[in-house]
């Protein structure tokens, strides 16, 4: 049953970063991810002193709130001149400073340290639960991204189309009157949200992993950003199967073992992919040398 | 007193010595990586290097620093051919490329880290210092390494100053004449890596990056010249190194990467918002002066403009001249208040010259000197508008459009010619010294105001 749980909630975090991830990387914000979901730290640990309780509510706002100002701050370097790349890397870094000296000063006697908000430990989700009217209703985290992860589903659905034009071509979205920089926003929302419902149980490498790689893997073998959603979903999952497998016979972090087993699977992708694969595109082009020949 | 106090302690002059040569050195090379546009490669070597650093672990079981230098090195070295493959082979962009990297290579670190902290061989604390930072754990052996690599890198980058300049701004040139680019741009990648691993021990993972990052976009601020922002940016690190520092040492609980990384990040905000040239609020003044000249040109062109109308209007001799606000501001689109700010600014230059009408609102017209300039202005205005209407027949002439001034970029015959064609369209400003002189309006001169 623990185990179920834990491939559950892993494939939960999985499938909701995977889908979002999409966006990102068509969008070349892939930076974005990893940014965010270091710069929310102080969020976390604000929401967590003015509440004081581990409750996912109030950090959840509280990080959500962070992540869109990281957004924001750097949307506005990059637009007084600074560029891109480096205002990502100034702004999470500085931001992260703020939430570890946080963290140090105030949370010293709570059990907030930072190996556990940085690495999180997805082994321990299946006894963090939700008691409701005094049923166990399962695991906490599960709940939270699932919801989370819904509430994505819902939104992109809605408004696929929109998101998808915003994604490929901002201009001509803009031009036909679509507001781009909402749509902006309310993905970056998205995102915060995803991170963060992901962050406390999972850790901070599985969630900017999950973003980038299962997405990178499905943009390598679909030409359609349907099916890339998709595929981005399903490679998630897999990654929790094989990962949580790959975990208990090493007897190691289950979110970094998820994580090879993302890079595995994009390595495979890189290799092998029908139409972009590295050997595919060898194979084709000796075999057009060939043909050449004969 | 403390901080003298604090000072004197030999571990804490480690410590600071450390803390100095790593903002050199990263600051130093973090420029080269700000115009390579590649800030975050930092961020993913930093990361790559946790499987390196485990890896060695588990293979020698010693924890010295010099190997582990090598086995970051390594990792490092891998990270980056991927980074590059990646976006080389596949149709994925680099941003993308170096997520991935960095992600992936962190969690198999994290996977083999996790398996050397339950595999009970006991003692792996100094792994976690070495990967999450500690400057208050550097010892004297550390410094020294660091001393060491910092020095080698600031050495090759002075060496190498002209080559590397060459790399940041225009390889392509760089290798028509000659020089080997693909060599020196892995050379500045492993120096990268050199100066991430030093800076593993100090500040941690995360914030290394910062320290590539910060400095140079500070130092970028304040000077256009690579030499000098070279040489800014190793001051900013090093000033960022010793701030945070002294810092956490007057305060229990404060680590010490963090607080480095702060400092340099309010270097940073205080060059954004105050260096003279390209700073928030030297901008922003820029921009108040730009938009108080246009508005004040925008009414002083309208004045003139209703006065050309009315003296074409009004009968030789005959009516008093002058313009009231009103009509100031519905010919120029600005509301009553800027009209009344941009004339009082003319009035200070003695430009205009108000006459109350007696028991009517005041009339505004030109002074001597005011209906100078204003002509010189009109005449450039239609000037520019003539060309642009007509630039099929100028395009022969060389014109620098950002220039304000068109005038003086035409020869005698161009002008002459334009003038003819101004005058062809009516466009020709009316209102000169001359034909007030010649008694366009004749009165009395009053208070140095022109009648017309």
């Amino acid at each position: 049953m623990n185990t179920f749980l834990i491939i559950l909630t892993g494939a939960l975090v999985a499938a909701s970063c995977g889908f979002l991830g999409c966006f990102l990387i068509l969008r070349r914000m892939a930076m974005l991810g990893d940014a965010i979901s270091h710069a929310i730290l102080p969020g976390i640990v604000i929401a967590f002193l003015l509440s004081g309780s581990r409750d996912i509510v109030p950090m959840l706002i509280g990080a959500a709130v962070v992540g869109l100002v990281t957004v924001l701050i750097v949307q506005l370097l990059s637009q007084n001149g600074v560029k891109t790349d480096a205002a990502i890397g100034v702004t999470f870094t500085a931001l992260f400073s703020v939430g570890v000296v946080l963290v140090s000063m105030y949370t010293a006697q709570v059990d907030l340290d930072l190996d556990c908000v940085l690495y999180g430990e997805i082994a321990y989700v299946p006894w963090d639960t939700w008691q409701w009217g005094g049923i166990d209703m399962g695991p906490r985290a599960a709940w939270g991204v699932g919801g989370v992860f819904l509430l994505s589903l819902l939104i992109i659905g809605l408004f696929f189309k929109q998101f998808k034009l915003c994604s490929f071509d901002p201009a001509l979205a803009a031009a036909i009157g679509i507001p781009v920089v909402f749509f902006h926003y309310l993905l970056m929302t998205l995102v915060s949200l995803t991170t963060v419902a992901a962050f406390e149980s999972v850790g901070a490498i599985l969630v900017v992993a999950m973003l980038v790689v299962p997405s990178a893997t499905a943009y390598l073998l679909t030409e359609k950003l349907h099916h890339m959603l998709w595929i981005s979903m399903g490679v998630g999952v897999l990654c929790s199967i094989f990962g949580y497998l790959l975990a208990s016979w090493l007897d190691s972090s289950i979110a970094g073992a998820m994580t090879a087993v993302s890079g595995f699977l994009f390595l495979l992708a890189f290799l092998f992919s029908p139409s972009h694969g590295l050997v595919t595109r060898m194979m084709t082009r000796r075999k057009m040398r060939l043909s050449e020949q004969a | 007193m403390n901080l003298l106090l604090v000072l004197q302690d030999p571990n804490t002059q480690w410590v600071l010595m450390g803390c100095i040569l790593l903002g050199i050195s990263s600051g130093v090379l973090g420029c080269f990586a700000f115009l390579r546009g590649r800030s975050l490669v930092g961020d993913a070597l930093a990361h790559a290097a946790l499987p390196g650093v485990c890896l060695i672990y588990l293979f020698t079981g010693s924890k010295s620093i010099g190997l582990f230098l090598i086995g970051a090195g390594i990792a490092g070295l891998l990270a980056t051919y991927s980074i590059t493959a990646i976006s080389r082979y596949t149709r994925i962009k680099e941003d993308t490329s170096l997520a991935i990297v960095l992600s992936v290579f962190f969690g198999i670190g994290i996977v083999l880290l996790t398996f050397i902290q339950h595999s009970a061989s006991g003692n792996q604390s100094g792994l976690d210092k070495f990967l999450f930072g500690q400057a208050a754990s550097l010892v004297k052996s550390d410094v020294i390494t660091i001393m060491l690599v910092a020095g080698v890198l600031i050495l090759m980058t002075t060496l190498l100053f002209k080559e590397f300049t060459l790399l940041s701004f225009d390889p392509g040139f760089g290798r028509g004449l000659g020089f080997p680019m693909g060599l020196l741009d892995g050379l500045l990648m492993l120096m990268l890596l050199m100066s991430v691993v030093i800076g593993l021990q100090a500040v941690g993972v995360v914030l290394v990056a910062a320290m590539l990052i910060a400095p140079a976009v500070t130092a970028r601020y304040w000077t256009d010249k690579l030499g000098r922002m070279v040489v800014l940016s190793g001051t900013f690190g090093a000033l960022s190194g010793v701030l945070g520092t002294l810092i956490s040492t007057q305060q229990e609980n404060l680590p010490t990467g963090p607080t480095i990384v702060l400092s340099a990040t309010c270097f940073f905000l205080f060059s954004i918002l105050f260096s003279p040239r390209r700073g928030i609020l030297a901008r922003f003044y820029r921009f108040m002066k730009l938009r108080n000249k246009v508005l004040v040109e925008d009414v002083m062109q309208s004045l003139y403009e209703c006065l050309e109308e009315q003296a074409g209007r009004s009968r030789v001799g005959g009516v008093y001249l002058g313009i009231n606000e009103a009509d100031i501001a519905h010919k120029s689109g600005k509301s009553m208040s800027q009209v009344r700010k941009a004339l009082s600014e003319l009035t200070r230059k003695k430009w205009v010259a108000e006459r109350a009408k007696p028991g009517k609102s005041s009339a505004w017209t030109f002074t001597r000197a005011g209906l100078q300039a204003a002509y010189a202005y009109i005449l450039n205005q239609r000037l520019w508008d003539l060309y642009h209407m007509t630039q099929n027949q100028y395009h022969h002439v060389q014109i620098d459009q950002s220039q304000e001034e068109l005038a003086p970029q035409l020869s005698d015959e161009v002008l002459a010619q334009m003038m003819a064609q101004l005058e062809a369209y009516d466009l020709t400003p009316k209102l000169t010294e001359g034909t007030t002189e010649s008694g366009l309006y004749l009165g009395k001169q009053e208070q140095g105001g022109v009648s017309l």
